[in-house]
């Protein structure tokens, strides 16, 4: 157990030109802030690879680097534990992030634009833009190259602010500021039950240290939650498990995730698709060893998954916003991942995890790539043909969307198909019900993916009608709809090349990676996998190669779902533009659900928010106001007063009242002091 | 060890140069203010040594003074500081500086008697936080009463003598109760007002539950702890911006500090009996006020709910018993002290140029204001207790023991998370974000250097703690195992 002598400057090199273009953004200026901070991220990119190399050797670095502080005992460390899930981990994290800090040279590169007039705070803000995503980097790489609770807790949260920074970017705008905040406290809900996991680690096992943590799962296994027959093994896991629901955006805490989107698309791309919101999903992958103690915990997960992975799906056929339908579909394919969690096929999970984040990053990434043509408008309904002016964006974002969609060979279909595969498999309560969803969800990927892509690359050029009559959807994006007119073109260099680098592993990486990910030892070290979990093993005697399992692919019935899911969409938006708004009428309550997103905000705004602040007044008005300051306070106030008043009655000056009251004292204090006597 | 009576220094220092300063006159402002910062600073460089000098291995008192006072009561000048007290003389003497500066524009009228009643106020807070003879200790408990309550009645806004008589009187009656306790005390201890005897002085259990209530409500006024808690909220509204910053920063731990040094230590017996009292009193401070703080429409009072709030951390942690608790709650206090102070600084800076704290009539500020945003959703942050800020270390320990001594009071205690997240970032919607709201906020002017380098210094001490609070919780280990050892042991 030793520390990898590059180990610190992986996550110290993005923090370096976080720190440098947030503290001296004037100074340096525009270019000086994006060079010294792309540089800062592939500095940590070469070194996560060459970190990779040595432990794809079989070495595993864990060290603590020092002391934070401690207590009682305990020993709180900030410290690094690399091994094939963390080198994993820091590659797709540090990859995606160079390829978003190139690409947001290009798409900050007006920003300007984005501010009102005279703001001081739109004045640096392309260094700003690139601080916080430098800062996230670091924080990322923090979280998950932690070897221990407390620092993942550290970057759990630290990832969560930068979020709350980006999404909120534009801080002028309404929507912004309300979906940061509203991102914030969800993502705080999460984290509650995350802490409280975490203190009872810490008060049963002594150390928030993995390795010693996870050498003590079976003593774990046999406590139960004190005052009842729970297994406290199954409460720690369902509260870590809270706090991945609340950053992995798992139902019900999602809500956060479309709103999300208001932040600049880099971000989109970088934080609410490929990383950050992976995060819970790697966690439970690093907890395999407490997880897999628990069967209830494990089923919890499944279903929570698979009712994700369905039920956002269904809500990203409405959206008429390319960038809200990347987000539920990120939604719903974090629920895949979460449900391969559950069927303990936690190296599907992590499989799915990484081809997804190039996929989604690239149909993220492309989408901002359009609205960059489509100079902020975000509406497919007002686009449409792009194809023919931005050849290299729809081409990515059709691998995108077969990807995404789980067509063989691209890099979706692999992973996804092992997870339906793995939870079809699974023993675990609840995974038939979950693999239903699934396959039901892989019809649904497959209609929204193309949806998109018909809708907004294929067809009608509805833009050149869309200027005639520019209102603005309410979104409030840029006051500069004018210049629609104007062509869409292909957007510049710095735009495509993440574009087609990102495009590159969204065919190959499921082809490459399966076999050692999946049914190698490569995860071996890391995750834990209990032996009444059968998933992966039992999989792993049907494998038979990359090739074969595209061949067994086409004969499967996912493949077909999500092909009938394809076929729907471009009868739909290509041979039938009409039908989508006839079905919707007759559809009646049930697009109005979709639309209204099962009511979930209407509910949290009205329940929560306006719960909390109906308490608040309550106990400030009625509490604080009525009773201690009315009654108590200046009740006793009054009632000095009252007495006061009575006692004033004897200082009336008068002698002879004096004398007669002292007359009866006397009598009174005689009497009392003969009989005592 | 040097030979200096350093504690002496720490706490005669500021107050004769408050006397200095009052002598040097209101019409000599511009000498004044200088030698104000001058002493202040060399208030905090003596107390250094404090820090440097510590010897972390013993709970002994160090740096022990003893003269006679007045020796027919035995009343003695007894001082010394083991690892519970030293961090808030250092914490203390460092913020009185920073809050001459804070006060160096603003204050026009009467500068010298301002400054004066800071310094003095600094040096006796040193002494309550050093004083081992009980009537000492009552001398500057009550004592710093005084300036504070000038500070509100004179420098205050529009109600200030309302506020002011409320504190003053709400403080005072508290304290009387502690009065008969401390006389009980000496005639039960034959004749001594030493505190360290007192520590050792078996009384029956039925006298400690007296001796504990009647602390209890001395303390419980100053901490605030619900339901005596509605005097902050007023003082907070109407004090000036530094009057704020000591009252939050400095005067609420005296309280928490009263119940380490006499509660617990002389009533450990009647401490365990009525823990659950403390605990439920603690976790209604913690959930109650952090719902009151969401409703807030005065910035003060809603920071000054969210001093209460966190201010149930740190009695929660005292009664639960354990090291990760005490001593948490010990780092929630040197942390609410920089964080709470650098929030009524933020307020200050905007009530400075608007002359309002209403939220709703902000809105914005960061366009016109960015640099100053940047503070203000940093220590905003750090009061919703963001990790890598002072402001999570404290929190996280304490949740971490109280989940120790039973899960259910750490899911209550944990609810913070959510409403010190909702209260703070929802006031920092309201006013730093959004469209520019009204032509006063379009015409604000950012930070000046003077008002960046407060911030800043208070940032760094935030940032760093919260980096690396492991100097800060060395400090205490001896002093709070040694005190935890005596709280389990019966008295009786």
């Amino acid at each position: 157990m030793e520390m990898h002598p590059y180990a610190l400057w992986v996550p110290l090199a993005p923090l370096f030109g976080a720190v440098v273009a947030g503290l001296f953004g004037k100074a340096i200026g525009r270019a000086g802030a994006h060079w010294i901070t792309s540089l800062g991220v592939a500095v940590a990119l070469i070194l996560s690879w060459l970190i990779y190399l040595d432990v794809d050797a079989g070495t595993v670095y864990n060290a603590a680097v020092y002391t934070w502080a401690s207590s009682g005992g305990l020993s709180f460390q900030v410290g690094f534990l690399i091994d094939k899930l963390t080198v994993t981990m820091m590659l797709v994290v540090s990859f995606v992030s160079l390829m978003v800090h190139i690409y947001t040279i290009g798409y900050m590169a007006h920003d300007e634009e984005n501010w009102p007039d005279g703001s001081l705070a739109g004045k640096n803000s392309y260094q700003r833009f690139f601080a916080y995503i430098s800062l996230f980097t670091f924080s990322m790489l923090m979280l998950v190259m932690s070897n221990n609770f407390l620092q993942l807790f550290f970057g759990w949260e630290a990832v969560g602010l930068v979020s709350y920074l980006l999404i909120g970017f534009w801080s002028s705008r309404p929507t912004a500021v309300y979906a940061n905040l509203k991102a914030f406290l969800v993502n705080r809900v999460g984290d509650f039950g995350f802490l409280l996991g975490i203190g009872l680690i810490a008060a049963y096992c002594g150390s928030l240290n993995y390795n010693d943590v996870f050498a003590q799962g079976q003593n774990l296994a046999g406590l139960t939650f004190p005052g009842t027959d729970w297994m406290l093994v199954t409460v720690i896991c369902i509260c870590l498990f809270i706090g991945a629901m609340g950053k992995s955006a798992q139902f019900p805490l999602h809500v956060w995730l479309p709103d999300s989107m208001e932040g600049p698309t880099p971000i989109s791309a970088l934080i609410h698709a490929a990383t950050m919101v992976t995060a819970g999903i790697f966690m439970v992958s690093r907890m395999s060893p407490l997880f897999e103690l628990s069967d209830a915990a494990l089923s919890f997960v499944i279903v929570i998954g698979a009712i994700t992975a369905f039920f956002m799906a269904l809500i990203a056929i409405v959206q008429t916003d390319i960038k809200r339908v990347v987000a539920y579909s990120t939604l719903s394919q974090l629920g895949y991942m979460t449900a391969a969690l559950g069927a303990s096929a936690y190296s599907a999970a992590m499989f799915h995890l990484a081809t997804h984040a190039f996929f989604k990053a690239v149909l993220f990434l492309g989408a901002g790539s359009v609205i960059i043509a489509m100079h902020h408008e975000q509406d497919m309904r007002k686009m449409g043909g792009l194809r023919k002016y931005m050849p290299i964006t729809y081409l990515t974002v059709l691998i995108g969307a077969l990807a995404n969609a789980g067509f063989p060979p691209f890099a979706g279909f692999f992973s996804k198909d092992s997870i339906i595969e793995a939870v079809h498999l699974s023993t675990t309560a609840g995974a038939g019900f979950a693999h239903a969803l699934l396959l039901a969800g892989v019809f649904i990927g497959g209609f929204y993916s193309f949806r998109l892509v018909f809708f907004a690359f294929h067809g009608k050029e509805r833009f050149r009608d869309a200027h005639a009559h520019d209102g603005h959807d309410g979104h409030g994006h840029d006051d500069h709809g004018g210049h629609h007119a104007v062509e869409p073109k292909e957007s510049p260099w710095v735009v495509t090349v993440p574009l087609i680098l990102l495009a590159i592993p969204s065919i190959i990486a499921g082809w490459v990676m399966i076999g050692p990910a999946l049914f190698g030892d490569y995860f071996r070290a890391s995750i834990f996998i209990a032996d009444g979990h059968p998933a992966i093993a039992a999989m792993k005697d049907g494998f038979h190669g990359a090739w074969g399992m595209i061949v067994h692919g086409l004969t499967a019935l996912p493949f077909w779902l999500a092909l009938a899911g394809a076929a729907t969409a471009w009868y739909l938006y290509i041979v039938r533009p009409d039908l989508p708004a006839v079905i919707k009428k007759k559809s009646g309550v049930l697009a109005r659900i979709l639309e209204e997103k099962y009511g979930f905000d209407r509910f949290n705004d009205w329940f929560f928010a306006g719960g909390a602040r109906l308490i608040g007044r309550g106990l400030w008005k009625g509490g604080d106001q009525t009773v201690i300051d009315g009654l108590a306070v200046n009740g006793s106030a009054k009632v000095v007063g009252w007495i006061a008043s009575i006692v004033r009655l004897f200082q009336s000056g008068h002698i002879y009242q004096y004398a007669f009251s002292m007359i009866i004292g006397v009598f009174l204090l005689l009497t009392f002091w003969m009989n005592r006597a | 060890m040097s030979g200096l009576p350093l504690l002496s220094l720490a706490i005669w220092l500021p107050i004769v140069g408050g006397l200095l300063v009052l002598a040097t006159g209101d019409r000599n402002a511009k000498l004044v203010r200088p030698l104000a910062l001058a002493l202040a600073v060399a208030g905090f460089l003596v107390t250094l040594p404090l820090y440097i000098g510590f010897d972390t291995t013993t709970s002994a008192m160090q740096f022990t003074e003893l003269r006679w006072w007045i020796p027919r009561f035995s009343i003695e000048y007894r001082l010394g500081v083991d690892g519970i007290s030293v961090l808030f003389i250092l914490l203390n003497s460092f913020i009185t500086p920073l809050v001459v500066l804070a006060g160096w524009k603003v204050i026009e009228e009467k500068v010298a008697q301002y400054m004066a009643a800071f310094l003095i106020m600094s040096g006796l807070m040193n002494g309550i936080f050093s004083a081992l003879d009980a009537v000492l200790f009552y001398v500057f408990f009550e004592a710093s009463l005084i300036p504070m309550y000038i500070i509100i009645g004179v420098w205050g806004g529009p109600n200030r003598v309302y506020a002011a008589f409320k504190f003053f009187l709400y403080t005072l009656l508290g304290s009387l109760l502690m009065l008969v306790a401390l006389i009980w005390l000496f005639f039960q201890s034959d004749f001594s007002f030493n505190l360290l005897d007192w520590h050792a002085l078996p009384i029956p259990l039925s006298a400690q539950i007296y001796l504990f209530l009647a602390f209890l409500v001395a303390f419980a006024v100053k901490v605030p702890m619900w339901p005596v808690h509605t005097w902050l909220p007023d003082a907070h509204v109407e004090a000036p911006t530094g009057g704020s910053v000591v009252l939050a920063a400095i005067m609420l731990k005296l309280g928490a500090y009263g119940f380490l040094r006499f509660s617990l230590p002389i009533a450990p017996d009647a401490s365990r009996e009525l823990a659950w009292l403390m605990i439920a009193l603690s976790l209604i401070a913690v959930v109650y006020i952090g719902f009151v703080a969401l409703v807030q429409s005065d910035m003060k009072k809603l920071i000054a709910y969210s001093s209460i709030s966190h201010m149930g951390f740190v009695t929660l942690g005292f009664f639960i018993f354990n090291t990760l608790g005490v001593e948490g709650a010990l780092v929630q206090m040197i942390s609410h002290g920089f964080v709470s102070g650098a929030m009524f600084l933020c307020v200050g800076v905007l009530y400075d140029r608007m002359h309002s704290r209403k939220i709703a009539d902000y809105g914005g500020v960061v366009h016109t204001m960015p640099k100053f945003v940047a503070f203000m959703v940093f220590f905003a942050m750090a009061n919703s207790g963001l990790p890598a800020t002072s402001g999570f270390v404290g929190e996280f320990m304490v949740i971490l023991g109280s989940v120790q001594y039973s899960f259910w009071i750490g899911f209550i205690a944990a609810i913070t998370l959510i409403l010190g997240a909702a209260y703070n970032l929802w006031m920092v919607k309201r006013v730093a974000f959004g469209a520019v709201a009204n032509r006063h906020v379009a015409e604000l002017a950012d930070i000046n250097t003077r008002e960046f380098v407060v911030l800043g210094i208070l940032a760094l001490c935030v940032l760093g703690m919260g980096l690396y609070p492991l100097p800060f919780t060395d400090v205490m280990h001896a002093s709070v195992d040694n005190l935890l050892k005596h709280v389990a042991v019966p008295k009786f």
